[in-house]
Order: C-alpha cells, then sequence, then structure tokens
C-alpha cells in the first residue's frame, strides 16, 4: 500500500515535472492583448489555460513588422512548444518561421499556411454577422441601421457583408449606412472617431449600429449609449459595457481557439491544418446573457435561433466576402 | 546659432548627446524601479539584447538603416529651412515604387533591378514630396501642414491598392504577392539577422549627403537660403526653387527606405511597412544634428532602443511594449526639447576651464 502511494506520488512528479517543461507561447497583433476584442479575447483563452493547467506561457505584443519573425524565431529557438500567431498580419511570418523550425508547432488565427507544422484556425465571421444584421433589423424602428468598421481590409467587409446581407433577410429594404474609421492601424484604436462616426449614423436616421473595430468599437457603444440608440459588440461578449444599450455581440472564440490549441498541443492531439470554425461549430455566435435579456425580445430570439439552425443546416446560404 | 561655436567639438556633438542620454536613461531606470524591476536588470538586458550578439547587432542595424534613410531626408529638408514631417508618407509611396519593380522585373538580374529599385524608390518618394514643396514655394501652404496631411492620404492611397488591386488573390491579408526571390536584397553574412545591403546603401547615400550639402553650390545655397531666405534673394538665390529641390530631395531620400524594409526583409509590399521610421527620423536629425555622421550614429541608437527594447520586453514581460515606446520617448525629449538644459552649465564650465587654463592661471595651478 505504502509502495504503491510512493509511486502514486513519484508518478505524479513526473507528469507535472513533464507539464512543466511544456512551454507554450502567444504573439499578439498590433492592437495589443488589451483591446477589449479580438487579442483580449486570445488573452484570455491562454489566461485559462494557465489557470486550469498552472502552466505558464509567454506573450509578446508586436511593434513593427519585422518583429514578428524576430519574435517568433527567438521562441522558437528558446523552446516552446507550440507558437499561436493572432492575426492575419502573421501570416508571411508564419510561414517562414515555420519553416526554419519544422518541430516547433504553429497556430495561426484568421489566416492560412499551408505547412505541415501550421494550424490555421479561420472564423466564418459572416454567420454571427448575419444573424448581428437580423437582430439590428428586427430591432430597428426606423429602417435605418449603422456599420462602423476599422479600416477597409477583407477581414472587415466579410463583417459587413454578412451583417447587411442578414438585415436584409428580415427586412429587404433596410437601409445600412456603412463607415470605416481611418486608413492606419490608428483606426483599431480611435474610440473619439468610433464615436464620432456613430452619431453621425443616428444623425442620419440609424437606431441599431454595429462596430467591428477593436477598441474603436468602445466609442460607438458609449455614443450609442448616451443617444439613447442600441449597439452591437464585436469578437468578445461586450453587452456587459452598457447594459440595455448593447442589443448582442458578434462573437468570435478566439479564447476557445487558443486554449484548444495549447491544450491540443500539451496532450499531443493537436494536428496540423485548416480549421474553420461557424456557428455548427460553436466557434462563432451572436451573445445572449443577464445584460442583453431586456432588449433582445424573446420574438428576436426565436428568429434569430430559427436562422442560426437553418444555417447550420444549410438551408440558408451566408455569402462570404471573397478578396477581390 | 553662435553658442555651438563656443564649445570644442567633442563636447557638442560627444559629451553633450551622451549626458542627455545618461539623464533619459535615468529618469527610465526610476520609472522601472517603480514597476518592482531592477533597473540595473533592465539596462542590462536592454544593452545586451542590442549588442550582446552577432544576430542582435545585426537587427539594430538593420532597424537603423530605416532611420539613416528617413533621418538624412528630414535633414536635408532642415538645412534649406524646411520641417518635413512627411518622410513617413515619402517612404511609403517611395516604397510602392521599389515594390512595384521587384513585382514587375523582380527576375532581372539583381544588378539590374537594383538601380531601377533605387531610382523608383527615390522617384516616389520625391512625387509625393513635390506637392507639398509646390504649395509651400507657389502658395505659401506651411510644409509641415500639408505633409501631415500627406501622410495620411499616403496611407489612404495604399490601403486602398493593397486591399484592391494589388493583393494576392485568394487570401486576406492585404499584402501582394512574393517578389521573384532574384530581386531580394543580399543579407550581410555572419549576423543572421535580416541586415542586407541596404545598410550599405544608406551608408554610401550619406556619404553622398555630405558631399552634397558641403561641398557643392547648391548645398551653399540650400543652406543661405535655410539659415536666411532674405539674405539668399539678394545673394541671387530663389528660395522657390530651394524649397522644391530641398523637398525633392529630402522625399527621395525617404524613399529609398522600401530597399531595406521591402527588398531586404519583407520580400513583399504590405500596410504601414514605414512602420512610424519617418517621424523616428525627425528625432535621429535632431539627435544627429544634422549632419550625416551624426545622424548615422543617432540612427544606430534608435536602433538600438528598438532592438534591445523588444528584448527587453521579450525577457522582462512587466516592461510591456509602451514602457519601451515610454523609454524611447524619454530619450527623444531629452536629446531634442531639453537639449539646452545641459548646454548652459556646460558653456559656463567651459568658459572657466579656459580662463583656468590661460598662461596667467596656468602658473597659479600648474596642474590644469
Amino acid at each position: 500500500m505504502k509502495l504503491l502511494r510512493l509511486l502514486a506520488a513519484a508518478l505524479s512528479v513526473a507528469t507535472v515535472a513533464t507539464a512543466k517543461e511544456f512551454s507554450p507561447a502567444i504573439v499578439y497583433d498590433f492592437g495589443g492583448k488589451f483591446d477589449r476584442s479580438f487579442n483580449q479575447s486570445a488573452s484570455e483563452g491562454a489566461e485559462r489555460f494557465k489557470r486550469d493547467t498552472g502552466i505558464a506561457f509567454r506573450e509578446f505584443e508586436i511593434t513593427n513588422a519585422a518583429q514578428r519573425e524576430q519574435v517568433m524565431a527567438q521562441l522558437a529557438k528558446r523552446g516552446s512548444d507550440i507558437i499561436v500567431a493572432v492575426g492575419f498580419t502573421q501570416a508571411s511570418a508564419v510561414e517562414r518561421v515555420a519553416r526554419q523550425f519544422p518541430n516547433v508547432k504553429f497556430t495561426i488565427i484568421d489566416a492560412v499556411v499551408d505547412l505541415p507544422n501550421v494550424q490555421s484556425i479561420n472564423f466564418r465571421e459572416q454567420e454571427s454577422s448575419y444573424l448581428c444584421g437580423m437582430a439590428a433589423a428586427l430591432a430597428s424602428k426606423s429602417g435605418k441601421i449603422g456599420f462602423v468598421g476599422g479600416m477597409d481590409i477583407p477581414l472587415i467587409r466579410k463583417f459587413a457583408l454578412g451583417y447587411v446581407e442578414g438585415a436584409r433577410h428580415v427586412r429587404p429594404d433596410i437601409e445600412v449606412f456603412e463607415n470605416m474609421t481611418g486608413t492606419t492601424p490608428a483606426a483599431w484604436g480611435d474610440p473619439t472617431k468610433g464615436a464620432e462616426l456613430a452619431r453621425s449614423q443616428f444623425g442620419r436616421g440609424a437606431d441599431v449600429v454595429f462596430h467591428a473595430a477593436g477598441a474603436t468599437g468602445i466609442g460607438v457603444m458609449q455614443a450609442a449609449m448616451d443617444e439613447g440608440k442600441l449597439s452591437i459588440g464585436c469578437d468578445s461578449n461586450q453587452d456587459y459595457l452598457h447594459p440595455g444599450s448593447v442589443l448582442t455581440s458578434a462573437v468570435k472564440r478566439v479564447d476557445v481557439a487558443v486554449y484548444k490549441a495549447f491544450s491540443d498541443a500539451r496532450a499531443g492531439t493537436w494536428k496540423a491544418g485548416q480549421l474553420v470554425l461557424g456557428l455548427a461549430e460553436d466557434g462563432v455566435d451572436y451573445s445572449y446573457d443577464e445584460h442583453n435579456r431586456g432588449i433582445l425580445t424573446p420574438a428576436i430570439k426565436a428568429r434569430l435561433d430559427a436562422a442560426k439552425a437553418d444555417i447550420i443546416a444549410g438551408r440558408i446560404k451566408v455569402p462570404e466576402y471573397r478578396a477581390p | 546659432m553662435t553658442e555651438p561655436g563656443r564649445l570644442p567639438k567633442w563636447v557638442d556633438y560627444g559629451l553633450l548627446p551622451a549626458l542627455n542620454l545618461l539623464a533619459a536613461l535615468l529618469l527610465a531606470g526610476g520609472i522601472i524601479r517603480l514597476m518592482g524591476e531592477s533597473p540595473v536588470a533592465a539596462l542590462k538586458l536592454l544593452a545586451d539584447g542590442a549588442g550582446g550578439s552577432p544576430e542582435s547587432i545585426g537587427y539594430t542595424l538593420y532597424y537603423a538603416t530605416n532611420f539613416i534613410f528617413t533621418g538624412l531626408a528630414v535633414a536635408v529638408a532642415y538645412h534649406a529651412g524646411l520641417f518635413n514631417i512627411g518622410a513617413e508618407g515619402q517612404a511609403y509611396i517611395g516604397g510602392l515604387g521599389t515594390g512595384l519593380v521587384c513585382l514587375a522585373v523582380g527576375h532581372w538580374p539583381f544588378w539590374i533591378v537594383l538601380p531601377l529599385a533605387i531610382l523608383a524608390g527615390a522617384a516616389g518618394g520625391a512625387a509625393w514630396a513635390f506637392v507639398p514643396a509646390w504649395l509651400q514655394a507657389r502658395r505659401g501652404s506651411h510644409i509641415v501642414i500639408t505633409t501631415i496631411m500627406f501622410n495620411f492620404i499616403a496611407s489612404a492611397l495604399m490601403t486602398y491598392l493593397l486591399v484592391n488591386v494589388l493583393i494576392r488573390p485568394g487570401q486576406q491579408s492585404p499584402e501582394t504577392r512574393e517578389f521573384a526571390a532574384a530581386s531580394f536584397m543580399p543579407v550581410l553574412p555572419f549576423f543572421g539577422a535580416p541586415l542586407n545591403l541596404a545598410f550599405v546603401v544608406a551608408l554610401g547615400v550619406a556619404a553622398l549627403v555630405w558631399i552634397f550639402i558641403w561641398r557643392t553650390r547648391w548645398g551653399y545655397a540650400w543652406r543661405v537660403a535655410g539659415a536666411n531666405p532674405s539674405a539668399a534673394v539678394y545673394a541671387g538665390i530663389h528660395p522657390d526653387r530651394v524649397t522644391l529641390g530641398a523637398m525633392l530631395l529630402s522625399g527621395a531620400l525617404a524613399g529609398l527606405l522600401g530597399l531595406n524594409e521591402l527588398m531586404g526583409a519583407q520580400h513583399r509590399i504590405l500596410l504601414d511597412f514605414p512602420g512610424g521610421a519617418g517621424f523616428v527620423g525627425i528625432a535621429v536629425a535632431l539627435m544627429g544634428r544634422n549632419h550625416p555622421v551624426g545622424i548615422v550614429a543617432s540612427a544606430i541608437l534608435f536602433g538600438a532602443l528598438v532592438q534591445g527594447g523588444s528584448q527587453l520586453s521579450f525577457d522582462m514581460p512587466r516592461v510591456n511594449r509602451d514602457m519601451v515606446v515610454v523609454i524611447q520617448g524619454l530619450v527623444i525629449l531629452f536629446c531634442g526639447a531639453l537639449e539646452h538644459m545641459f548646454r548652459a552649465p556646460l558653456v559656463a564650465w567651459y568658459r572657466r576651464r579656459l580662463e583656468q587654463s590661460n598662461p596667467q592661471s596656468a602658473i597659479r595651478n600648474p596642474q590644469s
């Protein structure tokens, strides 16, 4: 008995020891890990992994383009087992570093890199945007809704297209105002301008506005709150920011992707290749919790859930923006 | 303008910047102390990260290459009395020229591609500087305002082109396809970093700028116009032509950044590749006293700050990237804005020393 216990103790020490050696890393994009949106969601996934397993991870926030490759190569050299690169802008750096270090696992989010040691995780953002467009159109009294994007890049057009299609699905005559915040990466972190764009859309008669603009969206939602209009959050569940004013959020579970990449790599079940996460895989969704229960009425929710089932079953085809 | 003459060169170009740098690092160290980290360890990481291994030296010089180009651009305009804030936009559009050459004829032999890429980069940067220069010369629109506005226009144009026209089909990221391998800038061996031939080009360009500004009639005319426009007119120099010429050269120099960043490292055109080097160039020129030697030196210092700073935040996660920007900001503050803080005491100290070392006092005080 004693021997058995000793053995068990030794075994657990051994597993802890091997677990300690597992070293994951994450590289954030320009937005930084506290953008309350895309990068922060990734950071939450990594933090949750740390809480659940007690395994520390390395992290780095990018400040210039050349750093991406440098940092990833360095992480690989210092013995990271898996490196998660957050954001499509990291694709070319991942491609090069993954070639240099074929024994290190790489997971890239929002882009595709076709190499034997790279896992590419993409989301069908158009599906959650579609549902949010429906929600906006159903909640709108004026028949006019708005969209505020960060930069005019394909990823944001994907959000916008899904949103417009969803809105038209319930109200073919709906009018949608679309604005982009800027042309430099500063557009992801400019709440003042976000608020201004939202106000100008409200001025033109919109009463629901959806943002896909990172930290800029904080200003969009604040403006909606101030003017007594509705807003729709993005990437993270942002309903709690202004309860009663945030209609819902187009949730993108970057945190789940990061968590899964880390824990799969640790368990040895990590696989290279492409993963596309949509409504069916719980990769994207609209949010419904105690903060928006009052405004997202049962009638709207029923329509959204029906549409969700239809999208999963393939009865509704959500068009996807294709880069030219 | 008379003050620098009172100090010997080694004080003006050596001691004073060193004192400013020291003060900035001391203050930064204090902030790091407040954050609960050891300033000594942080400084060691910073220095090690910037120059501790061939690889880190390579990265430092690679970043410095960008800053040499933009620093020279700012300095050339400054000598003609113009404050060019638009190096960022000029570098962006210049890089477009370089990138288009590499995309179009990148498979040609490298020694044909290189001069074409240099010409296209310079032409792109110069073209972007031309409109603000023309507006300043003919309409009196202030160059500071127009060049800032042109930075935004450049970035709007590039976003449009990369998202709609030049994007590699079948993917999301707004960037072009990779250049043909023949057009890659040869990487300097030994370092194991993206340090490439563009660094050598930058040093050559710095030498040419020195010759141009101090050893040609044009350079002389520009400096006269910059120092005193009315005297320049009296001497038969056309200030309008100087404005146009100086801004064209300034833009051309900034436009060469693509040689290092695109041909040397990224091998494609991507969004926001100048990454703020145009603005760092202002600090580099200020700190380098608008002299090519000073610019190369301060560009290497800023390269070291970028590279060392990224190592610092890598190994000391609590010192995050914003803290690194704070340290860089302090260096700029002390070397640019507060430059005169140490100058007056130094001038006084030096005058006292001069008095002491004249023959009379030398007898009284032989050891000095």
